[in-house]
């Protein structure tokens, strides 16, 4: 159980507020609705971009992490398809450090063009050392455009190459702060060691000056229902044969989503799992094999990925795959099995809450789906899944036309 | 008017409280070491083991072993096991490191009672099934095929090999090794590092008496200390400046790895390097990062550490940068080390380091679990709770004069050996 009181400024901008004395310490957790989803075309890997910018220095303070780490905090940020999310964490006692920096950055950027020189190579170097100079890194930059032809998820959040990233100007960099970076969305979390009063009194004071800005109105290319198989075969630098095939599945506050991500629990989740003990242990056509799902904002998808045993065809394996998708489809799964999935994802939500970040982080995250109230009662819609649900979901899931394939195969 | 440009307030973090654990024994002897604390109803117990009996002609038999150790018992099979511990909503871990092996349990008191047999059946009756064997061998080898092609792996495995040798601590697995593992080499490994002689148990979460109860009826009595061991110590000497070029043709970043043998927590200087390695490496806002990504832009991230392992310490720098800037990349790195021994470190970022390093320390308390590794680090170097008390005064009182007194004693840019792998 995650308590929060919650309210709301004259701008717009939505506070909530986790009492935690347990610990010394504070969070203070902003989310800002967008993410790669929201790029042009053309101009993709601009909401990361932006997130490192975001570190470059404020309209009235030069420098971010200079003054956090004077107070003895720390501070992190991540950027995906869908939202941005910053935090810092620090000694409770320094809390309003933290508001006094991340007002300053809502109400304006210093815009520096140093700071943009030196973020655009980062972020290139990021690229490489994550997408391009690994082996496999760029599974996602394939998979992407082949699973969605319309909507934006088709491009990766790092964006489709180091060119659009080489090219990002100072005016993109503007328009993209007005249009995207203001009170009325985002949500600001704070937790731990403070007491509600004194929380209102301070976002009052840092945040509540801010001008309200213009409602961002979210507006995106639908994807149209894919109708026919799609296939990709990419050759590279890697040792390994891989398969990675991509199911469409509803968006994140669809009534099935957690009948998904509980049938990727059934398939993938731990040693106990279908995929592994069939096709790792008994077959022995994978050494790695898993299924999960993008748990997006929008139309997700549910992936099955393995890397093939030497000498196994991608035919053998693919077909493999393909039986134990058919095994969800033709039968229900036991009693048995569904309850140990069930009490998992009970065990994960308990341990979760022994990390204050994780509940402030989580808490944004639920308030941006609709209700931050809703996350002490997502198990609830673990616990109530049925088998039937499970094999209803797979049943309108597990069709070759609605699969997008990649085999990523080693060079001769 | 609200005045922006003006910070608040603040205070330096004073008062960092460490749970101390309580030392208990099970009626076999095995010391139990528990931290009491926290609001869910949840435990974490790690059963942790010496690494005993290297013998680098088996450089694989303890890490195997630790891997297959939930692959089969003499009365549950590696399915049942994992099907159990998943019924019970548990988290099985098995973490092989270079000075101990761990065995971690997750799980809901509710259900402590239900898992902990299975816990049992592991430590006592596993019998390395051939047949799992042969699927972890063959698994294993194409994930080392994999990392082979990770500049950052290979820059990681040449330094580690050319400080420490065919150690625990660096050595060279090659594919061939995992061709060598015999089922009679696990089992014998087994039997000599396995036992309650042999471990000691850290506890944290919600650990009452109840829990202690439970932990003495399965591990306190019918475990059986049935072969000797011989504990591994090793004795590294510098191997003076040295410089390891691996190259890959089509790389668009290299991988630089760089240090030297060094300190453990166990010398009175520890501390004082700690500090001279968050200045230099240890910190977002640190001078390599400041430097090589923030200024120039050569990385994504660059990082120092020193490292305490139980025969030996050691310090690093790590990055992966653009191959074009590679060389440029070691010249800045170079001059930073060079800079922290000629010139004093200004007070404003001196106090910054303190204040950072006081808050991530009482930042890294979070709960249980995290007082219970505070426990572990001092444990295992022999030392007391004073290790922090004076670690804390000497992050408060060092002044500049001795940080680089530290860097000359510490940092040799001569001695480090420095790998490189991609392109320079």
């Amino acid at each position: 159980m995650v308590n929060f009181n919650r309210f709301t400024l004259a701008n717009g901008l939505k506070v909530l507020v986790h009492e935690d004395p347990t610990t010394p310490m504070a969070v203070l957790n902003i989310l800002y609705d967008v993410g790669a989803r929201d790029e042009e075309a053309g101009k993709t890997g601009f909401a990361h971009l932006f997130e490192h910018l975001m570190f470059g220095g404020s309209v009235n303070i030069p420098s971010y992490d200079e003054p956090l780490q004077r107070v003895g905090g720390e501070n992190n940020a991540f950027t995906s398809n869908d939202i941005t999310n910053y935090y810092i964490t620090l000694p409770a006692t320094n809390i309003e450090t933290a508001f006094w920096l991340e007002s300053d950055r809502m109400l304006s950027l210093a815009f520096s063009e140093k700071s943009l020189d030196t973020q655009r190579n980062v972020v290139m170097e990021e690229f490489k050392q994550r997408y391009l100079n690994q082996p496999y890194g760029d599974v996602w930059l394939k998979l992407r455009p082949l699973a969605y032809q319309t909507h934006p998820y088709q491009w990766a959040t790092i964006g489709q190459d180091l060119a659009q990233i080489e090219h990002a100007k100072m005016e993109d960099v503007k328009a993209f702060f007005k249009k995207h970076y203001n009170p009325q969305n985002a949500i600001l979390v704070v937790g731990g060691n403070v007491n509600t009063e004194d929380v209102k009194a301070l976002a009052e004071k840092w945040f509540e000056p801010i001008p309200a800005g213009e409602k961002y109105v979210r507006n995106l290319p639908k994807e149209l229902p894919q109708t026919e198989a799609r296939t990709l075969t990419v050759n590279a630098n890697v040792p390994l044969n891989a398969i990675y095939i991509a199911f469409k599945m509803p968006a994140r506050k669809d009534a099935n989503y957690q009948v998904f991500d509980l049938m990727s629990d059934i398939l993938s989740q731990g040693q106990s799992s279908r995929l592994y003990n069939s096709l790792l242990k008994e077959q022995q056509l994978f050494s790695d094999i898993n299924a999960y799902i993008t748990s997006s904002l929008d139309e997700g998808l549910f992936i099955v990925e393995g890397k093939l045993v030497a000498g196994v065809s991608t035919e053998t394996a693919e077909k493999a795959i393909w039986l134990e998708l058919q095994k969800m489809v033709d039968n229900q799964v036991t009693e048995d099995e569904l309850t140990k999935v069930k009490n998992k994802s009970e065990s994960i939500m308990l341990f979760g809450e022994m990390s204050l970040l994780d509940k402030a982080m989580n808490l944004a995250y639920y308030e941006l789906l609709g209700d931050a109230a809703d996350l002490n009662i997502e198990i609830d819609k673990y616990l109530a899944i049925t088998a039937e649900q499970l094999q209803t979901v797979a049943k309108d899931t597990f069709k070759k036309e609605k699969s997008s394939t990649l085999y990523y195969l080693a060079n001769a | 008017m609200l005045n922006r440009t003006t910070a608040p307030d603040f205070k330096q973090v004073n008062d960092i409280n460490f749970i101390e654990p309580t030392k208990q024994e099970l009626d076999n002897g095995i010391k139990v070491f528990t931290v009491n604390a926290g609001e869910q109803e949840l435990v974490r117990i790690e059963f942790i083991f010496e690494n005993v009996n290297w013998d680098e002609k088996k450089p694989l038999q303890a890490v195997s072993v630790n891997s297959l150790i939930n692959n089969g018992t003499k009365t549950l099979t590696a399915k049942e096991i994992a099907e159990k511990v998943d019924y019970y909503g548990a988290f099985l871990q098995t973490e092989y490191g270079a000075d101990h092996t761990v065995i971690t349990l997750y799980s809901l008191n509710k259900h402590l009672e239900a898992v902990l047999p299975i816990i049992w059946s592991i430590l006592n009756e596993s019998v390395f099934p051939a047949q799992e064997l042969a699927i972890f061998v063959q698994n294993q080898k194409q994930k080392l095929q994999v990392n082979l092609k990770k500049n950052d792996f290979l820059a990681r495995k040449a330094f580690a090999n050319a400080i420490f040798g065919q150690t625990p601590y660096g050595v060279d697995i090659k594919i061939e090794d995992y061709d060598a593992l015999m089922q009679t080499d696990l089992l014998a490994y087994y039997s000599a590092a396995f036992k309650p002689s042999n471990c000691i148990i850290v506890a944290a979460g919600k650990f009452e008496r109840q829990e202690f109860d439970l932990l003495n009826k399965f591990f306190g009595t019918n475990w059986e200390n049935d072969k000797l061991s011989t504990s591994n110590q090793f004795a590294f000497s510098p191997i003076g400046g040295n410089e390891i070029y691996v190259e890959k043709e089509d790389a668009v970043q290299s991988a630089i790895r760089m240090g030297n043998l060094s300190i453990t927590r166990t010398h009175k200087d520890f501390p004082s390097l700690q500090i001279l390695n968050t200045v230099l490496g240890g910190y977002f806002g640190s001078r390599l990062m400041t430097n090589i990504r923030e200024d120039k832009g050569y990385t994504y991230g660059i990082g120092s550490g020193i490292a305490s392992l139980k025969d030996a310490g050691y310090f690093f720098i790590a990055t992966e940068v653009g191959t074009d800037v590679c060389a440029s990349a070691l010249q800045e790195i170079e001059k930073e080390i060079e800079l922290l021994k000629t010139d004093l470190v200004a007070d404003e970022e001196l106090n910054l380091v303190r204040n950072f390093m006081l808050g991530s320390l009482l930042g890294s308390l979070e709960n249980a679990f995290s007082h219970a590794d505070k426990f572990k680090n001092i444990y295992f170097s022999g030392l007391g709770y004073d290790y922090y008390t004076n670690y804390i005064a000497t992050v408060k009182s060092i002044t500049a004069t001795e940080i680089k007194s530290i860097a000359n004693t510490y940092l040799n840019w001569d001695a480090m050996t420095k790998v490189v792998v991609g392109k320079k």
